[in-house]
């Protein structure tokens, strides 16, 4: 009995241990998997060539990504800076101001729109997003755009990632003592001033982090965006143009165009991309965060 | 409702409160009731705060101690679900009636509360929030009320190297200290200090205990405890409740010696 019992202690703490251990190698593998098949595409052109060219012909061994990085750029500040103020405000709404009714309500409802397969997003964004750009907007601003365009590709992706931040946003502001709001009030700052100065001010690296978060999962975003960002490769600064992000390239193309020399190092390559860039936005929060907790 | 509604009748009523030691109240509690659906939390309270002296509410955990001490700087409010009927008269103003200015009503109490919370800033900043809350901005000013309060606290000694890092740096004695230095910046007349040494070690509950001494010549002090030997310790004047309800009050010496009624002499056997 007695050894029974530490053998399943043992063995439930191997099982933890092989479990993180795996989640921990994923990235890793796969980054590895990624740049060992992008290897062929590396020793043809220089990484300069392939990140910041812009001439894309794979038929003649041309693979400039820069298109790609910069509609995928483009895309996600867009959806990003659409998101952010929504998500913040209704989520310090919810949190701080809203009735118990009210939140018994919304909550349900937030956790259906965070579950909603993103072909519907996507579909949405045909019927709705792309002709109110094309017979709306475009027309406001005189242009000619068919609302396949970057706008409508930072629209729906803003939609859908905002019950991914708002929920965030909302777990992060739940963690603020309410001892630490009543401490403000009852030095006379009304409810307003104690929001903004304590609320905010102690959630700012949960801030930071859904932020963080909520902009690497827009950035890799594909299904929606690829059904209306146009997916025409150039490089534009008119959101009412279309584009053709990174993930949309990969899911387009694997497995059509194979005959292509070089094209399928091209996509894994693109794909690097994709896990390096976001890497490196998770990285930047990383240090926002940390730059936060030491000041 | 403001000053100039208060009636003679009123007066005389608040008037009534006056404690056998000769000092006026300066909070007067009325037929004070708090439900939270169908829960009747505070039970017909009616109570007189005697001026410059240490209130001690006492009492077995959940009470209503808290409850009462928020239902006297409308922290209530934040509560939804909390139906809060009656009258709690300061200086002058029916504070439950009134909807004008809530930030200035609760500038008149300083809160402490169980554990401290200093706010996600520096410890200098922490001072200066309350002090810039009541509308002064000059630097110098700021400065020296944040020396000057940090000083009044014993704390200033400690603090005066580190005054711009964060304030939860600080030890969890240290962070009560800085708290009531912050509540003592907006120049309360009432400090509402709600279990303030619940999460201290004995060595800082008797820095507050003796702080809480020293602050009476210029502040009332409700204190919410439960702890007897606390009781015995600090108070001025003794209330004791029980499921909501005050069950007796008066002055320690006889209240704790001559308890009335059975709920007390139980409280005060098994507290010791």
């Amino acid at each position: 009995m007695r050894a029974g019992r530490i053998i399943i202690d043992r063995a439930s703490g191997f099982w933890m241990i092989l479990s993180l251990a795996l989640i921990l190698l994923m990235p890793v593998i796969m980054g590895m998997g990624l740049f060992l098949k992008s290897v062929p595409i590396w020793e043809q052109n220089s990484p300069w060539q392939l990140i910041f060219g812009s001439d894309w012909s794979p038929t003649r061994g041309n693979f400039g990504f820069w298109p790609f990085i910069a509609s995928s750029l483009y895309v996600t500040i867009l959806s990003f800076v659409l998101s952010v103020p929504v998500c913040f405000f209704a989520a310090l709404y919810l949190t701080q101001y809203a009735s118990e009714r009210l939140i018994r309500m919304t909550y349900p409802a937030i956790d259906i729109l965070a579950g909603l397969p993103s072909v519907i997003y996507g579909v949405w964004g045909i019927l709705v997003v792309v002709p109110f750009i094309s017979k709306v907007i475009s027309p406001f601003f005189g242009s000619n755009s068919s609302g396949y365009s970057i706008a409508a590709g930072g629209v729906v992706l803003a939609i859908m990632c905002i019950p991914y931040i708002l929920n965030m946003l909302i777990e992060v502001f739940k963690t603020v003592p309410s001892g630490m709001k009543e401490a403000s009030l009852s030095l006379g700052a009304s409810y307003w001033e104690s929001v903004k100065h304590v609320v905010v001010r102690k959630s700012f690296a949960g801030i930071v982090s859904a932020f963080g978060l909520g902009l690497a999962k827009a950035f890799g975003e594909t299904i929606a965006v690829m059904m209306v960002v146009g997916n025409h490769i150039q490089v534009t600064v008119n959101p009412l143009e279309a584009g053709y992000p990174l993930p949309a390239l990969i899911a387009n193309n694997y497995g059509e165009m194979l005959s292509i020399p070089m094209y399928d190092a091209a996509l894994m390559f693109a794909a690097l991309l994709l896990l390096a860039i976001i890497l490196i936005i998770n990285l930047i929060f990383r240090y926002l965060i940390y730059k936060t907790h030491i000041e | 409702m403001n000053s100039s509604v208060i009636t003679d009748t009123n007066l005389s009523e608040i008037n009534l409160g006056i404690r056998g030691n000769g000092h006026p109240p300066i909070v007067s509690v009325k037929n004070l009731n708090v439900y939270a659906g169908n829960h009747h939390i505070l039970k017909n309270i009616n109570l007189d705060i005697p001026k410059n002296k240490i209130t001690v509410l006492l009492g077995p955990s959940g009470c209503g101690k808290t409850t009462l001490l928020k239902c006297m700087n409308r922290l209530t409010d934040l509560y939804h679900e909390l139906k809060v009927t009656g009258d709690v008269w300061i200086d002058g103003d029916n504070i439950l009636k009134s909807n004008d200015n809530i930030a200035a009503l609760r500038q008149k109490m300083g809160l402490l509360s169980q554990r401290p919370y200093p706010l996600p800033m520096s410890i200098f900043k922490n001072v200066a929030y309350g002090i810039k809350l009541k509308g002064i901005y000059d630097k110098k000013l700021i400065q020296y009320n944040v020396e000057k309060y940090l000083r009044e606290v014993g704390l200033w000694e400690e603090v005066k190297d580190r005054l711009h890092q964060p304030a939860v740096g600080l030890s969890i004695g240290q962070q009560q200290r800085l708290c009531l230095a912050r509540g003592l910046a907006v120049r309360p007349q009432i400090i509402l200090a709600d279990e303030p040494t619940s999460a201290l070690d004995p060595i800082s509950s008797k820095i507050i205990e003796n702080l809480f001494k020293e602050l009476k010549k210029n502040y009332t002090i409700i204190l919410v405890t439960h702890v007897l030997r606390q009781a015995v310790r600090l108070a001025d004047h003794v209330v004791f409740m029980s499921y909501g309800e005050i069950i007796e009050e008066g002055a320690p010496a006889d209240l704790f010696k001559n308890p009335a009624t059975e709920k007390l002499r139980e409280y005060i056997y098994d507290g010791n």
